[in-house]
């Protein structure tokens, strides 16, 4: 699985809370609740990001709260993948869960600057900066995360385990 | 091989005789809830699933906190998902307005997760529960809706830390504060993906309420769970409430933990956590001084009884300064009447305080004491996040109640040795 798109940077431990406040939890509709993603940390991100864009972020990403509103915040405004540091560890299931992908990489957030184009290998964790002509090893995405990932997230899943357990 | 309890928990539920931290494991999940934000998200995803009931109706909860009583048009509509999705499967488990309270504290106080459990919860809190001797972690509404259809979970088996605590707190030091110290020495990450075992004869001076507040706050360090062995002060509190039959898991001495940490607890100071993350943690004289225009005693970490006795202790006779605006919120109806019953409401009412039914409402910045920019709020709960109770320009220090008790006296943060010149009773 491939992706390819624009590069926009955030700092370390980007908390749940800023990337969608919880005075906003008051739906699950993606395309609200993307009306309002890092409302808190800059009003004006949400503003500049293309469907299709790579957010590139710090140690520990989504620390904080469980609420998957922050993955489907941030996937309903366009982002195709997230590639940090580090991942707080609800947010990295929740992202899997709810189809979208991310990969964790040491160097990314270091290298990469605002408007990079980025080309992602999740099988791989290959990061090609393609304005740049860098390439960054990240960790590659586990197995069991990519069969998620084309199952659709939890909810193909679970429908393929129950129909392998009514046979 | 020599296994820790978390390792022995997971191993038991996976029907392995063990487990290694790394592996990717399938779970049964003993008991399971949801709460009025992660609820109707989970309940969609349940829907999309294909199923027609969930896996144990009586193993799954829905708890009504965060939005409660509801404070809008668009928080009932999303309530209402929650009621009739219980009312068309005829879920048992449901608490609503008036029977409800925070749903960490409630469902531990109720007898619904045990020792030996593996406990699963949206709410990334759900962590609480470990301080009961078992594996109690948070989870986003997908999986819930997961677990909720299958009656298992899958899980990555943490590498376990130990944290060993020696002596005897000083006055006016508590659980919060332990775990505070914690988590401004190993960092807001320094836990992420393991599992907190905590340890140490300083745990046999601490109540079950002061146990709750310290694995409540295993996440604010990125940890999985948080966890104590169930000993006799455990067992003695869980025996009346069971719901299950109750399983005792000790780690093995030759358990291997990826780091141990010793912490000399009686030379602690109270701490907070200074604006805007947890990690931040410095003692309270440091930060002494600093205007306070609101302080919140409550939440999942610090609404339980003995809270509301330490605040009741600091305010006895005092009164709130007249430009500081001082919340009360016990976490559950059972420490609502509790307070009521011990004279400690009618010490609140007294000192000016305003004392309200369970709900998060401020911790999260949802309502009931919403924060104005610029303003600064001393507040018991785990989190002080850039906008976290209110305008993104407001500021939080996390403190233990009696801390709070004194900055809502002197209108700024204090030791609460300030305020009570007379010695405290030990
Ligand atoms: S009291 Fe605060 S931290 Fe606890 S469950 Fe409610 S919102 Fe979350």
């Amino acid at each position: 699985m491939a992706i390819r798109g624009k590069a926009h940077t955030v700092g370390h431990h980007i908390d749940t809370d800023v990337i969608i406040p919880a005075r906003y939890l008051v739906t699950t509709d993606p395309a609200e609740l993307a009306k309002y993603v890092f409302e808190d940390l800059d009003p004006s991100l949400r503003q500049r990001i293309a469907p299709g864009d790579v957010l590139v972020a710090g140690e520990n990403f989504g620390q904080g709260s469980s609420r998957e509103h922050a993955p489907i915040a941030i996937k309903g405004v366009g982002i195709s993948c997230i590639v940090a540091v580090s991942f707080a560890r609800i947010f990295y299931r929740n992202a899997f869960n709810i189809g979208l992908p991310v990969v964790e990489c040491q160097d990314v957030q270091a290298r990469v600057s605002e408007g990079d184009e980025l080309d992602v290998d999740l099988a791989t964790g290959v990061i090609r900066n393609v304005t740049r002509g860098e390439a960054y090893k990240g960790t590659p995405v586990p197995e069991f995360m990519l069969r998620l990932l084309t199952a659709g997230g939890i909810v193909g899943y679970v429908r393929a385990e129950l129909a392998r357990e009514r046979q | 091989m020599a296994m820790t309890m978390t390792e022995k928990i997971l191993a038991a539920h996976a029907g392995r005789p063990e487990v290694h931290p790394g592996e990717l494991i399938d779970c049964t999940v003993d008991f399971l809830f949801a709460n009025d934000i992660t609820a109707p998200l989970a309940i969609k995803e349940f829907e999309k699933m294909g199923v027609a009931q969930v896996f144990d109706p009586d193993r799954v909860a829905f708890v009504f906190d965060h939005y409660v009583p509801n404070k809008d048009i668009a928080s009932a509509q999303q309530c209402k998902i929650t009621r009739d999705f219980v009312d068309g499967h005829n879920l048992p488990h449901f608490f609503d307005v008036g029977r409800s309270g925070i749903a960490h504290v409630l469902l531990a106080e109720l007898g619904y997760v045990v020792p030996g459990d593996v406990f699963v919860g949206a709410d990334s809190h759900t962590c609480n529960h470990g301080a009961l001797g078992a594996f109690s972690t948070g989870v986003g509404s997908s999986d819930l809706a997961a677990a909720m259809a299958l009656g298992r979970l899958w899980l990555r088996v943490p590498e376990s830390m130990k944290f060993v605590f020696h002596g005897r707190p000083r006055p006016w030091v508590t659980g919060k504060d332990l775990i505070l110290k914690v988590i401004g020495e190993i960092g807001v990450d320094g836990a992420r993906y393991g599992a907190m075992e905590f340890c140490g004869d300083t745990l046999t001076h601490l109540t079950m309420d002061e146990r709750f507040s310290i694995t409540n706050m295993a996440v604010e360090a990125g940890a999985k769970n948080g966890i104590m062995e169930a000993d006799d002060v455990v067992l003695e509190w869980i025996r009346p409430r069971a719901r299950r039959a109750i399983t005792v898991y000790r780690s093995d001495p030759g358990a291997s933990y990826v780091d141990v940490r010793e912490v000399d607890v009686s030379t602690l100071d109270p701490v907070v956590s200074a604006p805007a993350s947890p990690g931040n943690v410095v003692s309270v004289r440091e930060v002494g001084g600093v205007k306070v225009d609101q302080c919140f005693i409550g939440t999942c970490t610090n609404g339980r009884i003995e809270d509301m006795r330490l605040a009741a202790r600091v305010l006895a006779g005092r009164k709130v300064h007249p430009r500081t605006r001082l919340l009360v919120i016990p976490a559950t109806p059972a420490v609502y009447r509790q307070a009521l019953d011990e004279g400690l409401v009618q010490i609140f009412l007294d000192a000016g305080a305003a004392f309200s039914t369970s709900t998060c409402g401020p911790c999260i910045g949802g309502h009931m004491g919403v924060l104005a920019d610029g303003e600064v709020c001393v507040s018991t709960s785990s989190r002080n996040f850039v906008g976290r109770m209110g305008h993104r320009g407001s500021k939080v220090y996390l403190s233990n109640a009696a801390v709070a008790a004194a900055a809502a006296v002197a209108g700024k943060l204090v030791h609460p040795d300030e305020v009570v010149r007379d010695p405290v009773p030990v």
